[in-house]
């Protein structure tokens, strides 16, 4: 796989990524930085940990990269989860796209972004001064009991 | 048979461990595992909330039958809604 999906507990270098996806074809290359957000709901985030099944992870992200590919007529696409404890402002997901041109570039890594957030079982909690709660999780309120009516978190899509 | 079942972030807090083992009868499907699993965990998840589960790495139909040697995992909401099915 030449490292095109990388899951890691290691900080991401957002040029590895794009530098694996270069080619003298590309016209055109997109990298989007996921990065952690201090602040939901109104609440003062100190720290993010993500959870990964990982085995299963890899398999998600390279069929999102494969699927990207074929539908978009991208040249590459380079995937990279950081996984563990992620301080506030770190990058927490790199997806670089590369293409002869711009717009297909830009569409793929939008969409490869939405695709990952829906079907690659990674998890992110996020801890508060006051608590902490995995994002995106509907039931949480059965997880609190009848104490907490914090959050709905549905769709809260996280741009992290 | 005996099955091993691996949870993940929500679901490994809620269960209060990574792996179990969970016995159902010979020829039992997702959905008959899902039934032992609600029993044993009944606070992983409340009953309106469809448990994913994941097959050797891929997401599982409810009819789907399991072996003895099938890698086994819930899976909790991953964002805003799940596509498994």
């Amino acid at each position: 796989m030449d490292d095109m999906i990388v899951i890691t507990y290691d900080e991401l270098e957002p040029d590895a990524f794009t530098a694996r996806v270069r080619r003298d074809t590309n016209g055109a290359v997109v990298t989007f930085l996921g990065t952690t957000r201090d602040t939901f709901e109104g609440q003062r985030v100190i720290r993010l940990e993500y959870e990964a099944y990982e085995e299963m992870a890899y398999r998600k992200l390279e069929e999102i990269r494969k699927e990207l590919k074929a539908e978009f007529g991208v040249e590459d696409v380079a995937i990279g989860h950081r996984i563990g404890v992620v301080d506030i402002g770190e990058i927490s997901l790199v997806v670089a796209v590369a293409s002869p041109h711009r717009g297909e570039a830009f569409h793929a890594c939008h969409e490869a972004v939405n695709r990952l957030k829906h079907s690659v079982p990674i998890w992110k909690k996020e801890f508060y001064e006051g608590g902490e709660h995995w994002v995106a999780c509907e039931d949480h309120t059965f997880h609190e009991g009848a104490e907490s009516s914090t959050h709905s978190l549905a769709a809260t899509a996280h741009d992290e | 048979m005996e099955l091993t079942v691996r949870f993940f972030a929500l679901y490994r807090e809620r269960a209060g461990c990574r792996v179990s083992k969970v016995e159902v009868t010979d020829g039992a499907t997702v959905a008959d595992l899902v039934k032992s699993i609600r029993t044993l965990f009944p606070r992983l998840a409340p009953p309106e909330v469809q448990i994913v589960v994941a097959v050797n790495e891929e997401y599982a139909e409810s009819d789907l039958p399991l072996s003895a040697g099938d890698e086994i995992c819930l899976i909790p909401p991953v964002s805003g809604g799940r596509a498994a099915s």
